[in-house]
C-alpha cells in the first residue's frame, strides 16, 4: 500500500515536471511571455541566458509564494507575489550585470521586464498560491525548462537563418547567404508562427491555440469580461 | 523654447510612434496586442487607457528615480519600486475615475486592471531613463513626450492590427494555421510595413 503511495506520489511530481515541457509549454501552447520570447531569441547564447534567469525567477517566487500562501490575504495577493518576483528578478540583475555584462547588455530591459512576464505571475496564481512548497519548486522548473527550450529552438532557427551561425559558429555560411530579415522584428513575428503551428500540429488537439492561455493568467477575469463585451457588439 | 528644442520635441514623438513602435518594433505589450485587438472598439479603449497610464507612470516615476533613489544610492531598487508605483497608479486612476468621471469609467475601467502586467507601461518608464543616461538633453519634459508618442504608437499598431484581424475572420484559411499561427504570420506582414519608416526621422533633423 505504501510502496503504491509512493509511485504514485512520484509519478504525480514527474507529471508536474513534465507537463510545462510539451503538454502546457507556456510559449508555443498557452501563449504566455511573448515579448520576451520575440525579442531576446535573435540568437541563440541571448535565449539561453534568457531562460535560465527567468528558470530561477520562477523557481524561486514559486516556492517562496507557496511558503507564504496561507499567510498573504486574498485581496492582496497579487500587489504580494508582485513584490516577491520583482525581488528575485532584482538578484538575477545584480548577479548577471557582475558576472556576464555583455548578456546584461544584450537583454537590456527586457530583463527587469522578467517580473511582468506572464508565466511568472501565472505560475505563482495557478499553482504555487495553492500547492505545497516541493510540488511548486518542480512546477517552476517544468516551466522554466519548457520556456527555456522554446527559447532555445527559436534562437537556433533566427540566428542559423538570419545570421548563418549557432552560439557564434558558423554553419550555414557556404550553404547561403543569411537572410537578415529573421533577425528583425518580422523575421521574430513569422517564426513564432510557424513553430506555434507546429508545436499544435504534434499536439494531442491536433491544432494550434485559439487566443493566450487566458486560464493561467491572472487577470483573466478582467479578459472575459471584455470578450463577452466583444461577443455582445458583435451580435 | 526656441525652435530646435521644438524640432526634438516632434522627432521623439514622430519616433516613438514610427520607427520605434513599442509592439511592432520593440516586442512590448504582445499580449494585449494578440489578446484584445480582434474588434475596432475594444482595440481603441485599450490604447487609450494604455496611454493615459504611460504618461502618468513616466511623470511619477522620472522624478521619484532622479531625486529619491539615485541621490540615496538606491538605483538598484529599480525595477522592485517602479512595478509597485505603477500597481498603485493604475489602482488609484480606477477609483478616482470611477468617482468623479463615471462615463470615462464605463468605457475606460475595464482595461485598467489588464494594464498593471503590461510590459509596456514598465518598458517606457525604464527605456526614458536608459535614454537620459545616453543623453543629457533628454529630460522630464522630453520623456513625457517619448511616453505618449509611445501610447500612440501603441494606439497605431492595435487599431491597424485589429482591422487586420477582422477581415481575417472571414478567410479561409488552412487547418494547420488556424488560430494564433495565422494572427502571428499577419503581424509579422504589418511589421514588414513599419520597416519603411525606418530611417525617416533622422531624415528630419
Amino acid at each position: 500500500m505504501t510502496i503504491q503511495n509512493d509511485t504514485k506520489k512520484k509519478s504525480g511530481l514527474w507529471k508536474e515536471f513534465t507537463k510545462g515541457i510539451i503538454k502546457e509549454n507556456p510559449v508555443l501552447r498557452l501563449m504566455l511571455g511573448c515579448c520576451a520570447f520575440l525579442a531576446v531569441t535573435t540568437s541563440a547564447s541571448n535565449a539561453i541566458g534568457m531562460g535560465l534567469a527567468t528558470m530561477f525567477v520562477l523557481v524561486g517566487s514559486n516556492a517562496v509564494i507557496s511558503l507564504l500562501r496561507n499567510v498573504i490575504s486574498d485581496k492582496i495577493r497579487i500587489p504580494a507575489f508582485i513584490t516577491v518576483i520583482a525581488s528575485f528578478v532584482t538578484i538575477v540583475q545584480l548577479f548577471i550585470k557582475a558576472y556576464s555584462p555583455d548578456l546584461d547588455k544584450a537583454l537590456g530591459v527586457f530583463l527587469p521586464l522578467i517580473v511582468v512576464n506572464c508565466i511568472i505571475l501565472g505560475r505563482a496564481e495557478a499553482f504555487a498560491s495553492k500547492n505545497k512548497v516541493i510540488p511548486s519548486i518542480i512546477d517552476g522548473l517544468g516551466m522554466g525548462i519548457g520556456f527555456t527550450a522554446a527559447l532555445l529552438l527559436m534562437g537556433i532557427i533566427r540566428e542559423l537563418l538570419g545570421a548563418g551561425t549557432v552560439f557564434g559558429l558558423p554553419l550555414l555560411s557556404n550553404f547561403m547567404p543569411p537572410v537578415v530579415i529573421f533577425l528583425l522584428p518580422p523575421g521574430g513575428f513569422f517564426v513564432f508562427g510557424i513553430l506555434v503551428a507546429v508545436a499544435g500540429r504534434l499536439s494531442k488537439e491536433k491544432k494550434a491555440p485559439d487566443a493566450m492561455g487566458c486560464a493561467y493568467c491572472p487577470l483573466s477575469s478582467s479578459c472575459t469580461q471584455l470578450r463577452e463585451i466583444e461577443e455582445r457588439e458583435g451580435k | 523654447m526656441d525652435a530646435t528644442v521644438i524640432k526634438g520635441f516632434v522627432a521623439i514623438f514622430l519616433s516613438a510612434i514610427l520607427t520605434e513602435n513599442y509592439v511592432l518594433n520593440k516586442f512590448l505589450g504582445i499580449c494585449p496586442f494578440l489578446g484584445v485587438s480582434k474588434k475596432l472598439n475594444t482595440a481603441m479603449g485599450m490604447s487609450i487607457a494604455v496611454t493615459l497610464v504611460m504618461v502618468i507612470a513616466t511623470a511619477v516615476t522620472w522624478p521619484l528615480y532622479m531625486y529619491v533613489l539615485v541621490p540615496n544610492d538606491l538605483g538598484y531598487l529599480q525595477t522592485i519600486v517602479f512595478i509597485l508605483v505603477i500597481a498603485a497608479i493604475v489602482q488609484f486612476l480606477e477609483i478616482a475615475i470611477k468617482k468623479y468621471m463615471p462615463p470615462l469609467y464605463n468605457s475606460l475601467g475595464i482595461y485598467l486592471p489588464l494594464i498593471t502586467t503590461n510590459c509596456a507601461v514598465l518598458g517606457v518608464t525604464m527605456l526614458v531613463l536608459d535614454k537620459g543616461a545616453a543623453d543629457p538633453t533628454f529630460g522630464f519634459s522630453q520623456s513625457l513626450v517619448n511616453a505618449f508618442g509611445s501610447g500612440i504608437g501603441f494606439l497605431v499598431a492595435m487599431v491597424l492590427f485589429a482591422g487586420v484581424r477582422e477581415r481575417l475572420e472571414k478567410c479561409d484559411i488552412p487547418h494547420f494555421l488556424k488560430g494564433m499561427p495565422i494572427t502571428l504570420i499577419a503581424a509579422s506582414i504589418v511589421s514588414v510595413s513599419f520597416l519603411g519608416f525606418s530611417g525617416l526621422v533622422d531624415g528630419l533633423l
